[in-house]
């Protein structure tokens, strides 16, 4: 017998009697407070940045003002141009000298602060790691309530890789004291900018 | 082999004063701030009973998600493979890197691959192995294993770190800044992370519907270590399974909260598929579960999500350490896991509690844990192995208990003895309660007598 086949048929003998089937999870909505207010106090809570809101043509002049020593700009998205193209297919060990990578995300979450990436934002899924800082574009409008209705999201089926950020890289694994950038980024602002058009960001990406 | 002294070795805990100290406040700090975040939350009961019907449903239906997570993550083009116990998923492990040519693994922490004693089994076949999070990473420098599920290193101070770091991956001798401390051990972890053939992460969750895995970190050092790498291999206990990502929801809402006090942890990652021109395989390991999956009182257990809450919460966990329960598995769910994996070994464990009952209030998955740890205290009187001194102590409790005469005798004549018996007659090794404490004051009169003198005459 398979390992695989001795398994299985050790937990179908000792499972318990069916327990009953699980209720209707409920999306536990809340409407009292502002959405983004709720974002940013939590993003910020979580030791990410809040940038208000900007019109697009501002992006490339507020990344740089927020990191004037920035070497290496990194952008996957339209908006801002950075100072190098990302190749999709490169080996993601080249983006080690990235200072400040910037993304998109699809949407934000009010309850966590968090941003939801996946391989279609991201292009390089390493950038949001490797890169010193992280600079992430979120449409304001974008923002759900909790993460009931996050995980209602079709695009967490589809994505190969989907990840919630919330605020930079952090531990506290030595006596409790908090440090930013233990191991991915030592920074996270998130900059509220519209999405001026609908459609995915893809599909305005300079490299399709 | 000899059971472990859970009582002999944290007094060598105990005895270190700032140590114990700092132990005993920043695990309780821990569990002041998960206070705060479920009172924050109007329907956490509700999460609570949830999260328990979804791991019960789950687990009584488990081959059959199984199966079906085992479908979607071949259907995405994982590879899956099943390993009944350590050993076999330690050499599916190093088959797998042997036949990419992997020398050097980089991977986040996972209790499962410390469960199975994975890294010195890689490291005799010349596989370097270097842990990422920066408590295991501490761990694994100073050839310790990590003492808290969730906050490996909770034990050490920093100059205990500083020590380790001067001793193992260069740093200044003597600079004992806790920034400095951090950035040292990312300077010498990067190049790992980009240089390394394969990376390793475990799971906090499977979901059956997609063939989905979700790892939780703070340090994006699961993210790291699966997407650098060309390989990536993931190691999921099978009682990980759950059916759908609405679900994950309830667990994500609790998780961090009841760990740690934050929301969410700073990275919650799901991996369904591998990345274009890249493999992605699937350990799925029983190691004892579908076992422990038919004990009556125990299988609950199984539920456990890993948060570290009831560690955080116990009182007896923070004064005496994790590394003092001798198991991959401290603390009281602990206490309820490592008899399963062998009882004489863990045959004192379940006396490391005062069964206060704190443990199962802030379960998230409302597992009774002090209930089963009381239960594990009879299944070791019916296998007998109870230690002699307390096998001794219970007959004669449980002889003068069965008798109100004896008794009343017994109990006027402890009172005299608390107050006349010299000092070693009671503070000896017989008594290891009252090694780091003080036996109370007795009550001047029994309430029968008193009841006796005042309401009979009513």
């Amino acid at each position: 017998m398979t390992s695989r086949d001795a398994i299985l048929a050790a937990v179908r003998a000792n499972q318990p009697a069916p327990a009953p089937p699980i209720p209707a999870i409920p999306l536990f909505e809340r409407t009292s407070r502002s959405l983004l207010e709720e974002f940013q106090e939590t993003l910020m809570s979580m030791g990410g940045k809040f940038a208000p809101a900007l019109d697009a043509d501002g992006l490339d002049a507020l990344v740089r003002s927020l990191f004037p020593d920035a070497a290496v700009i990194c952008s996957a998205t339209p908006e801002v141009r950075g100072t190098r193209a990302l190749n999709r297919s490169a080996d993601p060990a080249e983006l080690a000298d990235v200072d400040v990578g910037v993304v998109r995300a699809a949407f934000g979450v009010a309850e966590t602060g968090s941003v939801w990436l996946s391989e279609e934002e991201l292009q390089v899924n390493a950038l949001a790691y490797l890169a010193q800082h992280l600079v992430v574009l979120l449409d304001p409008a974008r923002i759900v309530g909790n993460l009931h209705q996050a995980y209602r999201d079709a695009r967490f089926k589809t994505a190969r890789y989907a990840v919630l950020v919330t605020g930079p890289s952090a531990t506290a694994d030595i006596e409790g004291v908090l440090i930013h950038g233990a191991q991915g980024v030592r920074s996270l602002t998130v900059a509220m900018v519209s999405l001026g058009y609908e459609g995915t960001p893809e599909a305005n990406s300079p490299n399709s | 082999m000899k059971p472990i002294d859970h009582a002999e070795a944290s007094s060598h805990f105990i005895e270190a004063k700032a140590h114990l100290e700092f132990h005993d406040r920043r695990l309780w700090d821990l569990r002041v701030k998960r206070d705060r975040q479920a009172h924050g939350i109007p329907e956490w009961e509700e999460l609570r009973n949830l999260a328990s019907a979804i791991k019960e449903h789950t687990l009584s239906h488990l081959a059959d998600y199984l199966e079906e997570f085992e479908a979607r993550a071949k259907n995405n083009g994982a590879h899956v493979h099943w390993a009944r116990d350590a050993s076999e998923h330690n050499q599916i492990v190093y088959d797998i890197l042997s036949a990419h040519g992997a020398k050097t693994l980089v991977k986040s922490k996972s209790m499962l691959t410390e469960e199975c004693d994975m890294r010195p089994f890689l490291e005799t076949r010349d596989v370097k192995v270097i842990e990422t999070d920066l408590g295991e990473r501490i761990q694994q420098l100073d050839d310790e294993p990590p003492s808290h599920i969730v906050v490996p290193a909770v034990h050490k101070l920093r100059g205990d770190v500083s020590e380790v770091f001067a001793r193992t991956i260069g740093a200044e001798p003597g600079n004992n800044d806790v920034h400095y401390l951090a950035e040292a051990m990312r300077r010498n972890t990067r190049p790992y992370f980009l240089g390394a053939e394969a990376g390793m992460t475990g799971a906090n969750f499977a979901i059956a519907e997609t063939g989905s895995f979700v790892v939780c970190t703070n340090e994006g050092n699961a993210d790291l270590s699966a997407n650098v790498p060309k390989l990536h291999i993931a190691c999921i206990g099978i009682e990980k399974i759950i059916p759908k990502f609405e679900h994950l929801a309830v667990f994500i809402r609790m998780l961090s909260r009841s760990a740690l006090g934050s929301p969410i942890t700073q990275y919650t990652s799901h991996f369904r598929a591998p990345r274009p021109g890249t493999e992605l395989h699937i350990v799925l390991v029983d190691n004892g579960r579908s076992q422990r999956l038919g004990m009556k009182d125990f299988w609950t257990s199984l539920k456990c999500i890993r948060c570290g809450a009831c560690m955080n919460t116990c009182p007896v966990y923070r004064r005496s350490g994790g590394l003092s329960y001798g198991a991959t598995y401290s603390g009281p769910i602990g206490i309820i896991i490592d008899p399963a994996f062998d009882i004489r070994k863990y045959s004192n464990l379940p006396y490391a509690s005062t069964l206060n009952g704190s443990c199962t209030s802030v379960c998230p998955v409302k597992i009774n844990i002090h209930d089963q740890i009381y239960k594990w205290r009879q299944v070791m009187v019916e296998r007998n192995q109870l230690p002699l001194v307390k096998k001794e102590a219970i007959r004669i409790i449980g002889r003068v208990m069965s008798e109100p005469r004896l008794y009343r005798a017994a109990i006027s004549a402890a009172g005299l003895a608390i107050e006349h018996l010299p000092r070693f007659a009671i503070y000896n090794w017989l008594n290891p309660w009252g090694r780091q404490r003080e036996v109370p004051e007795s009550a001047r009169q029994s309430f029968r007598s008193w009841y006796l003198e005042n309401r009979r005459r009513q």
